[in-house]
């Protein structure tokens, strides 16, 4: 058994050491026309993927053998199953994570504080995609359109017509909902992955769209000098600015989080989750499949687009390079790894992948090859995310009813 | 007998394959009527003709509500079933992941109202109306003998109460016909029984009508009031179980030497 | 009127060209579609490490002193085979053990492919574009009509379609390829007849990197450079090719890279060249929205 297993992880590792020899192994230089031989690289990876091999074989046996493959002892299992429901975890955890956030911009350098913007925002994307991908279960790949629309809808009106921020954020977040509409209606009956490959068409339309309407969009240069958003008028400097921005990101952050989970366990969620469990039987059952789609693909759109304006005011500079479908892909990679349609799993994921790459220098080449590596790997070994979707506890008649008795009784 | 289902010379092809041709039926008030037939005779094809998943290629389909008529032909899934018609599957189609109350609460989603601003808002009236959906899909597990199972998963009921789970879904929607499809498939004879129980109950409690499709020939002779026989996609006979028991038709294409069943 | 006609020629052949190489990464997608009903995303990144193999392998070469003709031969191999065994090890790693999951999971699962295997050229190589070496021949005969088709076109016109053809015999009249249509039709139909599904989905995978390789050499050589990003575009492109001849059919992806490449030959040459990637991904989107099943594609009813 054991001797099998290394005899595959060795077959492996010469595997790919012949697949990736020509890639990795051999570096041209092209000006003094010499090649660089690159064994070292060669000899570490078929090191690496003995282990990974290894590994992975071993998974494998476990899930036929049906075990989970980290089997942790069982009061660690049970302690984490009933932490939720105890209250000094549901209210007092959040009550303490919100406190830090709040007291974060005061401790930390400017730096830092920029760097937990962009990780809030995009956690307020990811929980707005969460919505269609997560929830309804429609694959959406062009949400970096949206996006851009946001931005574009405030850039765009600065210029030409000299509005606020605050005057935008509506404005960007109904451009976007306005685009989702006209997007959705026609494509919300294709089949998964037909809405995908077309929304994905959909959003390289807009960027290209935004690159070659030059004198409307400024092209490749985009349009620099949007001015970061403003405090019933008050001068700020930068550290002023950035902490209040931070403020701004964090209460949508928030506020998002509360539409969220309202929207999860309300009739229209419920219906979101029986399309993605089976869509024949959601529609038989009476359920408007086309509609409640569309209002989840419009509330996902509204949420980019103002996601989009705050990144505009954030950065005061945009260009269609920010709105790429690796952009897309990276919020994508978010939601698959928090979990389908879970609000902690996605929060924790969008937060991990932001700033983990940002901390860890060493890291933040290999971002991109991770974010395509965790795609992988999450839908193989674990496809319902890092931690599977909450369930809605519901107040049943019964146990009214003996609540009630046992008033009276004490009564 | 007032109909309350009413199919006239439905028929459904695919490409040159007639599945249904000329299909004429009805349902009356408070009627167990059953289709029956070899596999492959249509009956499945029908059914989707009828809840709208496919769209008839030829004749009416109309749905008797009181005083009001209405014609399904080309309207939605969802339209059909809110106009009162709820059906289940020949292979089960839960939402495997959802839990049972959910299951069943789903059914209620053509029966309320609240959209996407209420939940946002979660208004008295939304919550009232949340609160009710969930007791009425408790009080339809409680019919089905589901209710102490109400917070578990669908996927880990099992075989039997699935299809009970399936029952109460479609009831959640409010219909006035009931169609199942071969929803004994996969008993064995006692849950046969209780199912043949549970469903007469159902149609007093609920004021129903049903249609369905069944293998179980015991099943389909002790519960139905009238039986079609469905073969190749044609009707080839229509009467009570003691006239298609005695048809030669019958007895010739489909119950075969069993003729004595 | 002589030199419109000309004009037109150049634009028509220069259409064909394009459509060909379209059709040839087109067939990639179009083979696993049928078989095993995955928009495999990562397709367009394997035709891009074919051209990247044949870079490296050409410019080994080429400092060692090879010929021109055995240089071209011996780094269009080296393509085909690596390409071939990446498409193989994808497959492996990717989408075999999430064969039966649903839908959208192995749709995923090639996203991340795709971008890992992107990122992955970036770190092993660059991410900066690389000049292409020049590998196809000159052809004297052509000298004439160099105006509207020059070598570089020939070659990739006659090597597309002998491809094409050889790639029709094979799937209509060997054994392997009549088990791959078979799988296509009805898999546990097939598995029942004793084919191996996961041997026949292997060779699909490899047949159409294969494809996608020599797509990826001809194309290189005739623009003459090449990046981590070429796949990307093209692999989109390819599959409106895909959609718009009725993805699962094999003809189908020929003939809706030939109208694609048209298309945007003519568009470019009449209009104007900036809207060439709009009209590609706009074709898809409608092709999509209206006509899912493609030109040649059949309708399919969907089992309840």
């Amino acid at each position: 058994m054991f001797k099998q297993r290394l005899l595959k992880a060795a077959l492996a590792s010469v595997w790919f050491m012949v697949l990736t020899f020509p890639l990795m192994g051999i570096q041209l230089n092209r000006v003094e026309n010499v090649i660089h031989w690159r064994f070292d690289r060669i000899a570490m990876l078929g090191a690496g993927i003995f282990v990974l091999a290894m590994l992975w074989h071993w998974c494998f046996e476990r899930r036929a053998l049906g075990l989970p493959l980290i089997k942790l002892p069982d009061k660690v299992v049970n302690t984490a199953y009933s932490l939720p429901s105890r209250p000094l975890f549901r209210r007092g955890l959040p009550a303490v994570i919100l406190m830090g956030m709040l007291l974060m911009p005061m401790v930390s350098s400017i730096y830092q504080t920029n760097i937990m913007i962009s990780a809030l925002l995009y956690v307020m994307l990811a929980l707005g995609l969460n919505i269609v991908v997560g929830l309804a279960g429609q694959l959406v790949l062009g949400y970096a359109a949206f996006y851009a629309v946001g931005a574009y809808t405030y850039g765009m009106l600065y210029e030409y017509f000299g509005l606020t921020f605050w005057v935008c954020l509506p404005l960007g977040g109904l451009a976007a909902v306005i685009a989702g509409f006209l997007l959705g209606l026609p494509v919300l009956g294709l089949r998964g992955d037909y809405l995908a490959i077309v929304t994905l068409g959909f959003g390289e339309i807009v960027r290209l769209l935004l690159l070659s309407q030059a004198d409307l969009t400024g092209g490749p240069a985009g349009i620099s000098n949007i001015p970061r958003p403003g405090f019933f008028g008050m001068e700020m400097s930068l550290d002023q600015v950035t902490t209040y921005i931070y403020y701004l990101v964090l209460g949508a952050v928030l506020l998002t989080i509360v539409v969220i989970s309202r929207l999860k366990n309300s009739r229209v969620g419920l219906a979101l989750q029986a399309l993605r469990e089976d869509e024949i039987a959601c529609e038989a059952m009476g359920v408007n499949t086309t509609r409640v789609k569309l209002s989840a693909f419009v509330l996902c759109s509204c949420w980019a687009g103002f996601a989009g304006v705050i990144f505009a005011a954030k950065t005061t500079y945009i260009n269609p390079a920010s709105f790429t479908f690796m952009e897309s892909a990276m919020i994508l990679s978010m939601v698959v790894l928090g979990g389908m349609g879970s609000i902690t799993g996605v929060v924790i994921a969008a937060m991990v992948l932001i700033l983990a790459p940002e901390y860890l220098r060493a890291f933040s080449e290999y971002r991109m090859l991770l974010f395509g590596a965790i795609m992988v790997l999450m839908m193989i070994f674990r496809p319902q995310g890092i931690v599977s979707s909450e369930r809605r506890r519901y107040r049943i008649p019964s146990e009214r009813q003996s609540a009630t008795e046992n008033k009276e009784l004490s009564a | 007998m007032k109909p309350v289902l009413e199919v006239r010379g439905l028929s459904r092809f695919f490409g040159g394959l007639k599945a249904v041709s000329e299909i004429s039926l009805t349902v009356g008030e408070h009627e167990i009527v059953a289709l029956v037939g070899p596999n492959g005779a249509g009956k499945t094809t029908f059914f989707n003709c009828v809840t709208g998943i496919y769209t008839p290629s030829a004749g009416d389909v109309l749905l008797h509500n009181g005083e009001k008529t209405t014609r399904l032909n080309g309207k939605k899934p969802h339209q059909i079933t809110a106009l009162g018609m709820a059906r289940t599957f020949q292979n089960i189609r839960l939402f495997p992941g959802m839990t049972v109350l959910e299951n069943v609460m789903l059914g209620r989603h053509c029966r309320t109202k609240a959209g996407v601003l209420g939940a946002l808002l979660r208004s008295a009236a939304t919550r009232r109306e949340e609160q009710d959906t969930v007791d009425r899909a408790y009080e339809l597990l409680r019919s089905v003998n589901l209710h102490n199972a109400y917070a578990s998963t669908a996927k880990n009921l099992p075989y039997g109460a699935q299809r009970r789970l399936e029952i109460a879904r479609a009831l959640a929607t409010g219909p006035s016909v009931l169609l199942l499809d071969e929803p004994a498939a996969g008993m064995n004879p006692f849950e046969t029984r209780e199912l043949e129980n549970l469903v007469k109950e159902i149609r007093k409690k609920y004021n129903l009508c049903v249609l369905l499709i069944e293998h179980d020939m015991n099943m389909v002779m002790s519960m139905s009031d009238r039986i079609y026989v469905m073969e190749h996609g044609s009707c080839i006979a229509e009467g009570t179980p003691e006239q298609i028991r005695h048809n030669p038709k019958v007895i010739k294409a489909y119950l075969g030497e069993e003729s004595d069943a | 009127m002589i030199d419109e006609l000309l004009y037109f020629l150049e634009l028509f052949f220069g259409g064909l060209t394009r459509g060909s190489i379209y059709a040839l990464i087109a067939l990639g997608y179009t083979l696993v579609y049928g078989i095993i009903e995955l928009i495999n995303f990562a397709h367009g990144e394997i035709y891009m490490i074919g051209a990247f193999t044949a870079l490296i392998v050409a410019g080994v070469l080429g400092i060692y002193g090879f010929p021109a003709v055995a240089i071209l031969v011996i780094a269009s191999l080296a393509a085909v085979i690596w390409a071939a065994a990446y498409g193989f090890t994808v497959e492996k790693v990717a989408y075999k053990p999430l064969r039966g999951a649903s839908r959208l999971s192995p749709l995923i699962s090639a996203i991340g492919m795709s971008i890992f295997l992107q990122n992955y050229v970036i770190l092993a190589q660059t991410s900066d574009f690389v000049p292409f070496p020049q590998l196809l021949p000159d052809l004297p005969f052509l000298e004439h009509i160099g105006y509207i088709m020059g070598p570089s076109d020939f070659i990739i016109l006659v090597t597309s379609t002998l491809t094409m053809v050889s790639l029709t015999l094979f799937i209509r009249y060997s054994r392997m390829g009549k088990a791959m249509r078979a799988t296509a039709q009805n898999r546990t139909m097939a598995l029942l007849l004793g084919i191996d599904a996961n041997k026949v989905i292997s060779l699909t995978f490899i047949i159409g990197s294969g494809l996608a390789a020599i797509g990826g050499v001809l194309i290189a050589s005739h623009m003459g450079q090449v990046n981590f990003a070429i796949g990307f575009l093209a692999g989109l492109k390819a599959f409106t090719a895909a959609v718009l001849g009725g993805i699962g059919s094999v003809p189908g992806a020929m003939v809706g890279g030939i109208v694609l490449g048209l298309c945007e030959s003519f568009t470019t040459g009449y209009f104007s060249g900036d809207y060439e990637d709009v009209l590609a991904f706009g074709m898809l989107v409608l092709i999509l929205i209206f006509r899912p099943d493609g030109i040649l594609g059949k309708a399919k009813v969907q089992k309840v």
